[in-house]
């Protein structure tokens, strides 16, 4: 292999420690391993799983590529059925309206059910600067911020906690914030969600104001949609009296009937279940039924920077489903802290990049940390070909030539002019093999130093092919 | 600032779109069901599916329910129940339960919350994913009705409630009226991705099919 | 028949011996084998590391080394996945950029020519008893290339499994990656050096002599964490298995 003369940029630094992490590397091998198990079984139940594939991977490219005309319909629909809908170009202008959606009705707390935009754009830090509480609901957010923790998984966003860690948190966090723990808690998982169902219930009862994203958006009717698990999904948009939605603009399906795909495979895809035990559809407000105001907050904070590229835009087929997460051999020793961003494994090191640039270090490491296996592409129940669009991102990122990339480029430049050049090949490749009694096990310098830390170099041979080839057949 | 972001939003999105080749009608070559369309074949599977996502199901005739329903909410030590407007008033003519109707949404959240059950009919259910949905017809009831007491027993008619398959129920569904779709109790899977039963919508969830 | 070898770069300068058992191998299944010299190499880790522009040139040299020959067959799946996945991507994206059709006519040509060597025994020649002796106990990794891209499926286990001699034990998680990754194996040490410590511990595990792969760029990666460890197994590609017999075996 030529050109290995690489910069060594934030994911790699932050994996470094991950996968010295005995604890951490424990807890995600465990959940991984038992979700990636369920899912196979749960999609090998549809004899008809590569056509509901195909049929969600293009119902979503033919929406992505009349975008403008679905959202307008969308509008139109939702507006028509009592709710107001509001257009956010970034992450500053979304908080904004939201802020102000919630002073509004006088109050100062609000409850939220798991969203993904909301994360992305940091509601919750910009609601707490302007005296507007947020209490999490789902069980994994509410783990991660009684633990003022990061997310370190879509679906799971504690899955980096074991039962022991998180029995801990609730002990020492829950009074902080409301009804304390009981006394007598211990690590079992029912305990623990009981302890939760007590800590929230409050929460909900009170609450006025709800926020939540969505899992889709029916442009033809304005119906949003909402699958969870818990309950506090259905509490959040069913109690409170206001009821604000931030969702990317590229949730939106064209029809009803579409849903007839999604809610087949991202069940299955997800926590592997024929179906999540709750499912909430709203279309816009209903009288005596649920909020009486209806907002909702669409979203693009780099989805149209995305969209632009006619690779990388297939990133936003994507239904947040983390099938791709639990697959992936990389994340599942690296953790989904490493990733630097709300999306972590192998969707996350394609769409941050697209969202935020490749301009941090961070980011343009992101597109590196894949061995590029496949298993994601495999899983991925609208077929994004991850893969394809990491080796094109890696393409961006060598292109803006930034640390590490000149080097690189330069290295690669001379090796492509050494390949394409047998003869020269040949010469360099007879002088290697004449020279391998000199070549020690560890190697200093780019490349070399981290190959030969963990592993052998490949014993070089007498001879080359070539070599042999001449001397044997010609 | 509103009207500027849509233009904005909706400008960067046709420029994005100015090389993008027009795409054909998405092709549906899934299947639209999975189940024979045989009655009791599709009964069968939703029990089945029902049950194995912890709902405890029950067959009984029309004639019976009333005492089934009594039963269940005495076995749950259900003494007071939500009603719904528009469910049949023999369901419940032989329990004791002390019943709180929802006749123009009374019932405040806190009054919710201290009432142990509700028992409401259903728009539909789905065998393939052991579903019911509920959209707040008669005998449904508005969506916190369902959410908030511990126990719900849901009625499904076996005639004309059951579908096979999730397309075939979509199309039978009003999109404009709210729906909720229940797959088994309240559960969750966020500690160490193991499913458990029982977070914060009703722990436990009796469906009762009533067969001919 | 004839075919022409594409040997790759991998096993041209570091593992000539599966490239030399590939050449027996087809000659004795009465194949006659041609090693066209201007080969080099299929440009996969410029390509996956983001130097697209620098593969090109490979992309002409590989169509134009290979040409006229109906088969050119190949003991590795991550080169014949780089052809078969990314040339057609490269051809279309230099239309795309005005930069014409040749990249794309190279492509076109030369992919549907292309065969990994267990595709080209078991599809083209359709053998999968190839006469071998190996009285070993053996454990097979399919790689990523192979497995997820090119779909190799059940046939290098059926290649080994008519091995005279041979045991096969069952590589626990087989499917996961070895951590490899070209140049992820030196862009993050860490995590494929932990990849290929739990492909190892598996690999151990089933107390085989000799891990078998029809990768050598994971066999590497692999093989040098063995000699690493100085473990009592060895990483041997598929092809130098295939290639012994009772009357010539495996040195």
């Amino acid at each position: 292999m030529s050109g290995t003369f690489i910069g060594m940029p934030a994911f790699p630094k932050a994996a470094h420690e991950a996968v010295r992490d005995t604890t951490l590397r424990a807890n995600l091998r465990h959940a991984t391993h038992t979700i990636r198990d369920k899912r196979a079984v749960a999609v090998a139940e549809l004899a008809d799983w590569a056509e509901l594939r195909e049929a969600g991977k293009q119902i979503k490219t033919e929406t992505l590529h009349s975008l403008d005309t679905y959202l307008v319909q969308l509008e139109e629909a939702v507006t028509a059925a009592g709710g107001t809908v509001h257009w956010a170009a970034d992450a500053a202008e979304a908080n904004q309206i939201v802020t102000d959606l919630v002073k509004a009705t006088g109050e100062s707390e609000v409850v939220k059910v798991k969203s993904m935009a909301t994360q992305e754009i940091g509601l919750n830090e910009h609601l707490e600067a302007e005296g507007i509480r947020a209490y999490e609901t789902d069980l994994a957010e509410l783990i991660v911020q009684l633990g003022e923790d990061r997310p370190s998984h879509i679906l799971v966003p504690a899955i980096h906690r074991n039962r022991g860690e998180i029995r801990d948190i609730f002990t020492s966090e829950m009074g902080k914030w409301g009804r304390e723990a009981p006394d007598d808690l211990t690590d079992s998982p029912v305990e623990l969600a009981e302890a939760a169902r007590l800590h929230l219930r409050e929460k909900f009862l009170r609450a006025k104001v709800g926020i939540s994203g969505a899992n889709f958006m029916v442009a033809e009717t304005g119906t949003l949609v909402v699958v969870e698990s818990e309950g506090n999904g259905r509490m959040c948009l069913t109690l409170p009296e206001t009821l604000i939605s931030v969702v990317g603009i590229e949730k939106v399906v064209p029809t009803w009937r579409d849903l007839e795909v999604f809610l087949q495979t991202l069940p299955r895809s997800s926590t592997a279940e024929r179906m999540n035990p709750y499912t909430s559809t709203w279309t816009g407000t209903t009288d005596g039924d649920g909020p009486s105001a209806f907002h909702l907050v669409l979203l693009d904070n780099g989805r149209t920077d995305a969209l632009a590229d006619e690779v990388g835009r297939q990133a936003l087929r994507c239904i947040r489903c983390s099938a791709c997460l639990n697959v992936c051999p990389v994340y599942e020793r690296a953790g989904g802290h490493a990733y630097g961003s709300v999306y972590p494994g192998p969707i996350g090191a394609i769409l941050t990049p697209q969202l935020r640039g490749t301009t941090s270090e961070v980011d343009a490491s992101l597109p590196y940390a894949s061995s590029l296996c496949g298993a994601c592409y495999d899983v991925c129940p609208v077929a994004i070909d991850i893969p394809e669009v990491l080796v094109h991102l890696r393409e961006k990122v060598a292109g803006q030539g930034g640390k590490g990339h000149r080097l690189e480029k330069v290295a690669m430049k001379a090796a492509g002019w050494v390949l394409d050049h047998p003869g020269v090949l040949a010469a360099g490749e007879r002088a290697a093999s004449k020279t391998r009694a000199l070549h020690p096990r560890k190697l200093p310098g780019p490349g070399a130093r981290q190959w030969t830390e963990s592993r052998d170099l490949p014993e070089l041979p007498a001879e080359p092919f070539r070599d042999w080839w001449k001397k044997n057949r010609t | 600032m509103k009207q500027n972001s849509r233009a904005r939003v909706l400008g960067r999105i046709r420029q994005a779109l100015l090389d993008a080749p027009p795409s054909p009608e998405p092709a549906r070559d899934y299947l639209t069901a999975h189940t024979a369309d045989d009655e009791a074949v599709i009964l069968d599977l939703l029990h089945e599916n029902l049950a194995d996502y912890r709902a405890n199901v029950h067959r009984t005739t029309e004639t019976d329910l009333p005492a089934l329903v009594a039963k269940l909410l005495d076995r749950h030590g259900a003494q007071t129940i939500a009603v719904p407007p528009g469910l049949p008033i023999a369901w419940l003519s032989e329990t004791t339960a002390r019943q709180h109707h929802d006749a123009d949404s009374l019932l405040t959240p806190h009054e919710l919350d201290t009432t142990h059950a509700v028992v409401t009919s259903c728009a539909l259910a789905i065998a393939e994913t052991g579903t019911i949905v509920l959209d707040g017809g008669p005998g449904q009831g508005r969506r916190a009705l369902t959410l908030v007491p511990d126990l719900h027993i849901c009625v499904v008619r076996a005639k004309d409630q059951v579908v096979g398959s999730v397309p075939q129920a979509l199309p039978r569904l009003d999109p404009t009226r709210p729906q909720t779709w229940i797959s088994g109790p309240s559960a969750t899977s966020d500690i160490e991705l193991d499913r458990v039963e029982g977070v914060h919508g009703p722990r436990r969830l009796d469906v009762v099919i009533v067969t001919r | 028949m004839r075919v022409a070898l594409f040997a790759t770069c991998v096993n041209d300068a570091l593992h000539p011996s599966t490239a030399v058992a590939t050449v027996r191998l087809l000659e004795r299944l009465g194949v006659a084998v041609d090693f066209p010299a201007a080969q080099t190499c299929c440009g996969q880790p410029q390509f996956n590391t983001g130097y697209r522009r620098e593969t090109e040139p490979l992309v002409h040299r590989m169509a134009r080394a290979f040409e006229g020959y109906d088969h050119v067959v190949t003991p590795s799946g991550s080169c014949v996945a780089m052809i078969r996945d990314n040339y057609p991507r490269i051809g279309s994206k230099a239309r795309a950029e005005g930069r014409g059709d040749t990249l794309a006519q190279a492509s076109d040509s030369l992919v549907p020519r292309t065969y990994e060597l267990t595709e080209f025994l078991v599809d083209v020649l359709g053998v999968t008893d190839v006469g071998a002796y190996f009285p070993h106990k053996v454990t097979y990794h399919p790689s990523c290339h192979g497995l997820r891209m090119l779909g190799l499926g059940e046939r290098p286990r059926r290649l080994l499994e008519a091995v005279k001699g041979l045991e096969l034990v069952e590589l626990p998680g087989a499917e996961e990656c070895c951590g490899f990754g070209g140049t992820f194996a030196v862009k993050n040490p860490d995590v494929s050096t932990a990849m290929g410590a739990d492909k190892i511990h598996h690999s151990l595990s089933t107390g085989a002599e000799v891990l078998c792969g029809a990768d050598n760029s994971c066999l590497m990666h692999l093989g040098g964490m063995l000699r690493r460890q100085d473990a009592p197994q060895r990483a041997l590609h598929l092809a130098e298995i295939l290639a012994s017999t009772e009357e010539e075996p495996f040195a």
